[in-house]
């Protein structure tokens, strides 16, 4: 996830200056800004490239965000026999990703996977720097033009989200649910809001209780945000963090269900797993690289704020696997719901009212995806406010 | 549960951590040692809690496995600080880093490991006392060890010849040394005996507070605790006291939250060091004159010329 995290980071973006350092010493000059490389070049946007980069802002191994990506830079290399996958961990989300990105383009790197929300910036330079390599950047928005050579992708979180929020809103006894989070960033904002919309197309009486934790990775905090979302009688603790496990094992322990996010933790909680959300990159990863591999990058889908949900193709953020105690008829409703978002509907079809009673989407209008990524406050039933900075 | 009570018990809850780390910091600073790398070893104790306790299948070999580790890493620190002369601020940084390092190193593979966690235990008869027994004795055994741990470090530091030694060591070294101590062993000891406190409070963290390993995920705790030493002028009782405030106040923000109270969590977070500002200015004159005479020796070498 975007994450500001980490004095570790920090540590491998050091290391990782010494040995970018190192490594364009021993080769050939790195192609600058000042970019006369367009003209040796004619090739578009990644055509043909033999190597794929891959930057992660955390470790491959958490169990969560970059560790999904990092299995869909796995199955780039599976999928391309003879294709050489470069990966890095750890990578801040600032100017050492730039110089980390331009060390794989200077090994013959011309397509570049920026995985997290903060490579955003870094990502545009490499683009501009590097007219013959196509940049594509996971999760973030860019505003305005976009080059020939650059753009965003990500799944619609909010879609499954959604249906684990219907299964969540028939689960619930004392109709409270509980919401941790991390920062109240676009995404999460659309998460917590479809997670209520969903309880409550099921459940009128379902309230979403939200506690940020101000960090993608504090399983102390989790810990006490789970706990006083028990004590306010929530039953149902869902979460947006990096590191999941805390809350799923605190709400176990204190009785209540469980719906996941990121990865399927349904062993954490026997008793009271429900559904979850969770990644499965492959078919995406691997269908930019084959576009940007023929020369087709430019102008496709790839090439702007691609968005991939229910109703334009397969989403790569799919429902976890249901827990024992998910009865028929809420499966039923979560596939009911499915196809209608599938159709012409969607988790946010109108009337959708704020917090403060306002208007969002109005009766009968269904809003596309970049009308519902604007949407920047909770909507009713939500319990708590989003914090001011 | 109301607010307040909500907010105790999560302060002993979140704040016994802290308190570990503290008191060991404590002993070693009443030896004359600061040991800035208690963040380090309250890693170590962590992971070595997490990762031990999973192979084991015991979770209390795991607790002493994290004690053992987060001593060893303070054993490096007052090796390098006391027989190789390092300088006590930097070299605590150090072995921070290589705590943090270490620990997400080889700490990757235990992310998902099943470990038995220690269960909050109420204690029969106490935990029905209004108000104390749910704030106190409705907890995990290690923070009921963390009870304990306290009058202990008093009556050992103020009542035993033990820590007349360990205040000797950090009052004057040349004194003990004059009457045939080896104070630097003594000093050695104290930095160790506080690495496994710290290591303790990790693995509160790790196998009863939040179940969870993950790399980094003290988030600044052995910082904390650090403060509260100071806030606490190295008195045991004081430093449960400091340690509990800082617990509160981390506890406030969520409380408040699940309530509908939107507050700003970065205010919030920035309370303890706030607290420990204020009693720095209020109080700053009369702590530094209280605090071991060696520790004063390292703040005005490591203020340079």
């Amino acid at each position: 996830m975007p994450s500001t995290r980490r004095t570790l980071a920090a540590l491998g973006a050091a290391l990782s200056l010494v040995l970018g350092a190192c490594s364009s010493n021993d080769g050939t000059t790195a192609s600058t800004s000042d970019g006369d490389s367009s003209s040796e070049s004619a090739s578009a946007p990644g055509e043909g490239s033999t190597k794929v980069g891959f930057i992660f802002v955390g470790p491959k191994d958490d169990y969560g965000y970059n560790q999904a990506a990092y299995e869909g830079s796995q199955a780039v290399a599976e999928e391309f026999g003879d294709m050489e996958v470069l990966t890095a961990e750890n990578v801040p989300e600032d100017d050492s990703a730039v110089r980390i990105m331009q060390g794989m383009i200077d090994k013959g790197a011309k397509i570049i996977f920026a995985t997290s929300y903060g490579h955003l910036d870094p990502a545009r330079k490499i683009a501009e720097a590097n007219p013959d390599v196509a940049v594509v950047q996971q999760g973030n928005f860019i505003e305005g033009d976009i080059p020939d050579n650059l753009g965003t992708y990500f799944g619609t979180v909010y879609e499954p989200v959604y249906l684990a929020g219907i299964a969540a809103g028939k689960a619930t006894k004392s109709n409270k649910l509980g919401y941790v989070y991390a920062f109240p960033i676009p995404q999460t904002i659309n998460n917590i809001n479809a997670f209520q919309l969903g309880a409550q197309s099921v459940n009128p009486a379902a309230e979403t209780y939200v506690v940020n934790t101000s960090n993608w990775c504090d399983p102390a905090k989790q810990a006490e945000a789970t706990k006083s979302l028990l004590g306010q009688g929530v039953d149902v603790v869902t979460q947006h963090q990096d590191c999941t496990a805390t809350v799923i094992k605190t709400a176990e322990a204190g009785g209540a269900m469980t719906v996941g996010y990121h990865a399927d933790a349904s062993s954490l909680a026997p008793e009271g797993w429900i559904t979850g959300s969770e990644w499965d990159w492959d078919a995406l990863y691997i269908d930019i690289v084959k576009t940007a591999l023929a020369g087709d990058f430019t102008g496709s889908k790839y090439n702007e704020n691609y968005r991939v949900g229910y109703k334009t193709g397969d989403n790569p953020f799919v429902q976890s696997e249901y827990g024992p105690m998910v009865d028929e008829e809420t499966k039923a409703l979560v596939e009911e719901a499915k196809a209608r978002i599938s159709g012409d509907g969607s988790p946010f079809a109108g009337p959708v009212t704020g917090q403060d009673g306002a208007t969002l989407v109005a009766d009968g209008e269904v809003p596309d995806y970049a009308t519902i990524e604007a949407i920047a406050v909770f909507v009713q039933g939500v319990v708590g406010e989003i914090p001011k900075s | 549960m109301s607010l307040a009570l909500e907010v105790a018990t999560g302060a002993v809850r979140g704040g016994t951590s802290i308190l570990f780390a503290a008191l060991g910091e404590t002993v070693a600073e009443r030896a004359g040692v600061i040991n800035l790398g208690t963040e380090g070893s309250m890693l170590c104790g962590a992971l070595a809690a997490f990762a031990i306790g999973a192979e084991t299948g015991s979770t209390w070999v795991g607790v002493g496995a994290a004690a053992v580790a987060g001593g060893a890493l303070a054993a490096l620190h007052a090796y390098l600080v006391l027989r190789r002369g390092a300088n006590q601020l930097a070299n605590g940084l150090v072995i921070l880093f290589l705590g943090l390092g270490l620990t997400s190193l080889f700490g990757g593979d235990y992310v998902q490991a099943d470990v038995a966690l220690l269960q909050p235990w109420a204690v029969p008869g106490l935990s029905s006392i209004p108000w104390l027994g749910d704030i106190f004795f409705d907890q995990d055994p290690l923070t009921y060890l963390s009870y304990l741990a306290v009058p202990v470090c008093w009556w050992v530091l103020f009542r035993s010849r033990w820590g007349l030694l360990v205040r000797g060591a950090g009052e004057r070294v040349e004194v003990l040394d004059t009457y045939g101590h080896p104070a630097s062993l003594v000093q050695f000891a104290a930095v160790v005996v506080g690495g496994m406190l710290a290591g303790l409070g990790g693995a509160q963290l790790s196998v009863a507070y939040t179940g969870a390993w993950f790399e980094n995920m003290t988030q600044g705790r052995g910082f904390i605790a650090v403060a509260v030493v100071i806030f606490a002028s190295r008195q045991p009782f004081r430093v449960a006291a400091g340690a509990y405030l800082f617990g509160a106040a981390l506890a406030l923000s969520p409380a408040l939250q699940a309530r509908g109270v939107a507050i700003n969590q970065f205010a919030l977070d920035a309370i303890p060091y706030a607290v420990t500002l204020v009693v720095l200015v209020a109080f700053g004159r009369r702590q530094a004159a209280e605090a071991p005479e060696g520790l004063r020796k390292v703040f005005e070498i490591s203020a340079g010329p």
